[in-house]
Formats: C-alpha cells, sequence, structure tokens
C-alpha cells in the first residue's frame, strides 16, 4: 500500500477580493502532523477546505496520496436519526471497519442527533473519523465543544492514528499537546 | 465496488428522506394533497359543467403536476449542502453528478410515482374519458422524470441562496414549459406525437442535469 503523503506547494487562498493566506508549503510524510495556528478569521478552515480539495488554491498546488477525511463544523448527520443510523449510513459508505477510539458514544446511539450537544455532535464527528479508513485526516478545530477528558481522547486517536502511518492536519486556535507536532501560524503567511 | 455500495446507501437515505420527509422536508404527501387540491377546487371555480371540465381538465392535470413539482425545491438539496454532505462525499471520490443522478432517481419515485397513482382521482374529479387517463398517465410517466431531472438541477443551483427557494420556482417554470406543453397537447385529437417529444424532453433534461446540478454544487463551494 502507498503511504500517505500530503504536500502543499507555495499555496496562497484568497476569499472574494481578500488573499488571507499566501506562500504556505510544506510537506507530511507517514505519521507527521502539523497544527495551522492563528486567530479567527485568519484562513485556517480556508486552508483545511484547499488542502480537502474543496477549494480551489488562488496559487499554488497541492498534492496527496493517501484517501482524505474532513472533520470540521458541519457534522453530516442526519438531524432526525438516532446517532447510532447516522453513524451507521457513513459506515456503509467508507467501509465496515471498527471504530479505533471510543468517543463515550454507546449510550447516545438512540438518542436523535438533533438532540445532542454541541460537544456530543463533536464527538460522533471524531468517531467518523477515526472509524474511516482514511489515511490523511484534514480537522477544522476538533477541540471545540470539548471538555478536557474529550479533548483529551480526541488528541489521543490523532497519536494513534499516526502511530499507523497516518497523517494529521489539525486547524485549531487552541494548543495542541501532540508529540513531534510540526505548528505553522498562518500569521506569519498574511498577505 | 465501493461506489455502488455508497450509492446505494445514499439512494436509501434518499428514498426514506423524500418519502417520509424530515430535516423540515415535506416529504411526498405535500405535493400529492396539493396536485389533489387542485383537481378539486377547479371544478368549484369553473362550473359542472362535464363537457367543459373534460376539455380543460387534462391541462389542468398538467398545471397542477407542474406546481406540485416546484412545491419541494428547496429542500431537496440545501439542507445537505448545508449540513456538509456533499463536502464529505467529495472527499470520498463520489462525484457530484453520481449523487445528484441518484437524487434525481429518488425524487421521481416519492413526487412522479404518487402523481400518477393520484391522477385517476384527479381525472374522476375532472370528469376525463378512461382514454384521457391513460394518456395522462403515459404522460406522467414519461413527463415527470424531467419535472424531477430539472427540479434538482435547481435545487442545486440555488442551495446556498438567501432567497433560494422563490428563485427557485421562478427558475424551475421557464425550463418545465416544453413539458407542459408536450404532456398537454398529447392529449389534443391528433396530438399523439406529443408523447415522443415529451419523451425526448425528459430525456434532454435527465442528460443534462447531473452535470449542471454537480458544476453548480462545486461554484457553490467558492
Amino acid at each position: 500500500m502507498q503511504a500517505a503523503r500530503l504536500a502543499a506547494y507555495d499555496i496562497a487562498c484568497r476569499r472574494g477580493d481578500r488573499v488571507l493566506v499566501r506562500a504556505l508549503s510544506f510537506e507530511l510524510k507517514a505519521g507527521e502532523a502539523l497544527h495551522l495556528a492563528g486567530p479567527n478569521g485568519i484562513g485556517k478552515s480556508s486552508v483545511i477546505r484547499i488542502l480537502a480539495g474543496l477549494l480551489r488554491p488562488a496559487w499554488g498546488h497541492v498534492e496527496r496520496a493517501g484517501a482524505l477525511a474532513l472533520c470540521d463544523e458541519r457534522p453530516a448527520l442526519d438531524a432526525h436519526q438516532p446517532l447510532g443510523e447516522a453513524l451507521a449510513f457513513w459506515q456503509r459508505i467508507d467501509g465496515g471497519e471498527q471504530p479505533r477510539a471510543d468517543f463515550g458514544l454507546e449510550d447516545l446511539r438512540e438518542v436523535p442527533v438533533g438532540y445532542l450537544s454541541t460537544g456530543q455532535r463533536k464527538r460522533a464527528a471524531l468517531a467518523r473519523l477515526a472509524a474511516s479508513p482514511a489515511k490523511v485526516w484534514l480537522l477544522d478545530e476538533p477541540l471545540n465543544g470539548l471538555d478536557t477528558h474529550w479533548g483529551a481522547a480526541a488528541q489521543a486517536a490523532i497519536e494513534a492514528h499516526r502511530a499507523v502511518g497516518g497523517i494529521a492536519v489539525i486547524a485549531s486556535h487552541q494548543p495542541l499537546e501532540l508529540q513531534r507536532l510540526r505548528t505553522i501560524s498562518l500569521l506569519e503567511h498574511l498577505p | 465496488m465501493r461506489t455502488g455500495a455508497a450509492l446505494r446507501a445514499i439512494f436509501v437515505r434518499d428514498l426514506s428522506i423524500l418519502l417520509k420527509g424530515a430535516l423540515g422536508r415535506g416529504g411526498a404527501v405535500l405535493p400529492l394533497l396539493f396536485f389533489l387540491a387542485v383537481a378539486m377546487l377547479f371544478p368549484f371555480a369553473v362550473g359542472p359543467d362535464a363537457r367543459l371540465l373534460a376539455r380543460t381538465g387534462a391541462g389542468v392535470i398538467w398545471v397542477a403536476a407542474l406546481l406540485a413539482a416546484i412545491l419541494p425545491l428547496d429542500r431537496l438539496v440545501e439542507p445537505d449542502v448545508e449540513a456538509g454532505f456533499f463536502d464529505q462525499w467529495a472527499l470520498r471520490g463520489l462525484a457530484e453528478e453520481g449523487v445528484l443522478a441518484v437524487r434525481i432517481v429518488a425524487h421521481w419515485l416519492s413526487f412522479g410515482v404518487p402523481l400518477m397513482l393520484a391522477a385517476p382521482i384527479s381525472a374522476g374529479l375532472l370528469s376525463l374519458s378512461r382514454a384521457q387517463l391513460v394518456t395522462i398517465e403515459q404522460g406522467l410517466l414519461l413527463g415527470t422524470p424531467g419535472l424531477a431531472a430539472i427540479g434538482v438541477t435547481i435545487a442545486a443551483l440555488t442551495a446556498g441562496l438567501r432567497a433560494g427557494s422563490a428563485l427557485g420556482g421562478m427558475l424551475a417554470i421557464p425550463l418545465a414549459v416544453p413539458l407542459l406543453i408536450f404532456g398537454a397537447g398529447s392529449l389534443q385529437p391528433g396530438g399523439e406525437g406529443g408523447l415522443a417529444l415529451l419523451a425526448a424532453s425528459s430525456l434532454a433534461a435527465l442528460a443534462i442535469a447531473p452535470f449542471a446540478g454537480g458544476a453548480a454544487i462545486r461554484a457553490g463551494r467558492e
């Protein structure tokens, strides 16, 4: 199986008339993690969407090897469905792999997604990410809404993913406690 | 093949949401009631003259079908764009075109088929003859897939726009006019060729819809 890889070459991001980020380059190999840091509105989410291929960079290009998985503010879970079924929908698409991390969702499987709290919904999105076979994880503010316990669990899941050759890019304004973490502050990439 | 399994899962989800109605989507019942309500109200408005009804009724059924198709437009694609479903599908390498083709089928099953089932009731209310009803059913069978395709395209185009629902109706009506003309025209004396033209318009709409809708969703991300 091909080793995962994610590289950005001199990418610039423009939203409307405004250039948010310029000259951003990095290369991640299997097992590596990158923290995109910076205050709100600096373009972290847009960079994540460029890496995911959902936005076109205004300049530069991205190279990807390995399947991508994205965990952002929109969990893509049907609000009227019980959590178990909403997650099962994605499991049917991703393949029936067992979740590799526990996000304490067992008791919530019967609860409709619409009734879940922000943190519970975030845990569900992370659980889907952890169950997907994708090697490259793109996380947009994964710690938002999580308490310290589940915040630590989320970071442990990222570490476990890296240990099996995965890549993680984490956009977060919060500090992360991951081993051998590269950090790029987008403040250094202002136009 | 994973794509096949994924599209099957998406189809099952689409169909259950579109039929039962959830996430603020009305389900299959609302367009159906609307369709029947028009057929019920029309005789009240023009009077119970059976000959007049029989002459105009078929056209009324087609207008009702067209308007019923527009009814669910704003909830057809928009909630899934909003909730991030299309982004997640795109990341998994599922083309928007495939997802939308599946949605056209599910949408047709949830609105076209119920309309065909309700057409005999409408025909009774409008005192249409059996021969006219048969032509109407044939026309609906050929025309509603086109209406579904146009509906999904417009829903994809207007997803994420603030006045999307109002705009959607305005955009869908002119596109659906050929279907209306050929569908109602097939009921005129000597209008049998209308069914062939109706099928042709439907096929053209079906062929274009997934690509136009897919491009619209991708453009909406920018």
